[in-house]
């Protein structure tokens, strides 16, 4: 059976897509089999994130429709075997998504993979919705910045009531926080807001802190998910989250600023 | 409720089990429809969402039996469902009257003060499932949350008190008939005696409410005075206005 993570937010532009590609690459990096779920119809992003654009023939609409099989529209990743990318369509919108579908679609992945990665779009409408419906874990993908932090809030209200396992008194899905684009220098010169800050609104988990990085946008333009970049912060970071997330007890770096030497500045991943 | 096996090949079912639940009354004074309806939707206002599809027992025993006999219980029932409410039971009516209400599946329930009349007693007779609500709640239930309520929630205890132990976000709602009770920092807004109970108050160890309400009046922060930020405090309503003073 296999464990699903939805990697949601509500605000837009927070780093979902970023954190899902970067956190199933980790995990199939590790031995488990990882499928990962573009559930932005109409907006697809995930297989530009994951450099898999040109190999997109079918796509997660024609699997619920029965034009295809989950076998045709599965893009195995190059870099990893372990990995495999469901995309979404580019032509249809989110109304083509159908509870019953998803699901079948969910329970047929569940047989042969690990842990199925759910991308969720924006907002707190039906695609997002759906992406979060069936999910065990989610990972709730933060900016240290107002607005994120009141959508993520409120997220996290529809997680707790409107899941299925809310919907049908199960243990409630796991929740984890996830603050991206965090950077200690602006902490500390009080612009912007602290982890603990975030966590006196919120009150989660905390699974990791990704500092701001160039990393990040040198990842997409190459279309290789930023946790392969091991000599970046970010991919550092997404690395320490992959470990956490799988249970081990890492310390979290990147929340302080850091002092760095000439060979720091040199060899270190951001400028 | 004995059950006989040679007629019932399955016994287990259903339960005829009696038992009380607390619905809102509505007390007619006037035979003013379109009063009524005025009055109403004032005050279905303020708690609009909880009282969407809401059942509510109507109760005609105040009105004087002059004001009765004219009172369009027809044009009542229509006022109550354009409001969105659910009239499940009616109380105190003239003998047409309970003929109107039993036509529309409305059940007639049994009048503490005046005797009910011979057609109501011999239809209740057979359905003793029905469970008949007592005159007043007799027992008061506490919701209790130990989650954190999150923004774009909504909380409402009916019929007793509130207490969260967790932490109210702003943009939640938390309502009770009675009091309310939050260990934890009140962001949000939190209304108390949401039915019109003035007596209610509101409790809460670190107050950073967006508004606070007791059986109506209002107040909201705009931030002014943080002087009771993160203190024990107690809020009720004295001569209309809401005093905050720290425990």
């Amino acid at each position: 059976m296999a464990r699903i993570i939805v990697v949601t937010s509500g605000k837009g532009g927070v780093g979902k897509t970023t954190t899902s590609a970067a956190i199933s690459m980790g995990l199939a990096l590790r031995g488990h089999r990882t499928v990962v779920i573009d559930f932005d119809i109409g907006l697809r992003n995930l297989d530009l994130i994951m450099g898999c654009e040109r190999r997109v023939v079918y796509d997660f609409v024609n699997v619920i429709n029965n034009e295809a099989s989950l076998n045709q529209a599965l893009i195995k990743d190059k870099r990893c075997e372990n990995l495999f990318i469901l995309p979404a369509s580019q032509t249809r919108d989110k109304d083509a998504l159908t509870l019953e579908g998803v699901e079948r679609v969910l329970n047929e992945l569940s047989e042969n993979y690990d842990y199925i990665v759910c991308d969720s779009p924006a907002g707190i409408e039906r695609g997002a919705h759906l992406a979060m419906y069936f999910a065990d874990d989610a990972i709730v993908v933060t900016n240290p910045e107002v607005s994120s932090v009141r959508d993520s809030d409120r997220m996290l209200g529809l997680l707790a009531s409107k899941s299925r396992r809310a919907e049908q008194n199960q243990e409630p899905i796991r929740e984890y926080l996830l603050l991206t684009r965090y950077s200690p220098q602006r902490v500390k010169l009080g612009e912007m807001l602290s982890v603990d800050d975030v966590q006196e609104i919120l009150s989660l988990h905390l699974l990791g802190v990704i500092p701001e990085s160039k990393a990040v946008l040198s990842a997409s333009n190459s279309g290789n998910p930023v946790v392969i970049d091991d000599k970046s912060d970010a991919g550092q970071a997404y690395q320490d989250v992959v470990s956490r997330y799988l249970g081990e007890e890492v310390p979290h770096r990147f929340i302080d600023e850091e002092k760095k030497g000439l060979f720091g500045r040199l060899f270190g991943g951001k400028a | 409720m004995p059950s006989n096996p040679s007629q019932n090949p399955n016994p287990a079912a259903i339960e005829l089990k009696s038992g009380s639940i607390t619905l809102p009354i509505l007390k007619v004074h006037t035979a003013d429809i379109a009063d009524i309806d005025q009055q109403l939707q004032q005050k279905l206002g303020k708690a609009p969402e909880f009282f969407r599809n809401a059942p509510i027992i109507i109760d005609l025993g105040e009105l004087p039996d002059e004001q009765k006999k004219t009172l369009d219980f027809d044009a009542l029932l229509k006022t109550l469902q354009g409001l969105a409410l659910a009239p499940v039971g009616m109380r105190g009516g003239t003998a047409d009257q309970q003929k109107l209400a039993q036509a529309e599946k409305i059940a007639v329930l049994a009048d503490v003060r005046t005797e009910s009349s011979p057609e109501a007693a011999s239809d209740k007779k057979p359905a003793p499932k029905r469970a008949i609500p007592p005159p007043r709640p007799i027992t008061a239930t506490t919701k209790v949350i130990d989650q954190p309520v999150r923004s774009g929630q909504r909380i409402y205890a009916s019929g007793g008190d509130l207490i969260v132990l967790a932490q109210v976000s702003p943009g939640a709602e938390i309502m009770a008939d009675g009091n309310i009770h939050v260990y934890g920092p009140l962001k949000g807004r939190a209304l108390a005696g949401v039915q019109g109970n003035l007596e209610a108050r509101i409790y809460c160890s670190d107050l950073q409410a967006q508004l606070i309400a007791i059986g109506g009046n209002y107040r909201t922060n705009e931030g002014e005075d943080d002087s009771l930020k993160g203190k024990l405090v107690q809020v009720y309503l004295q001569d209309d206005a809401l005093v905050v003073e720290s425990l």
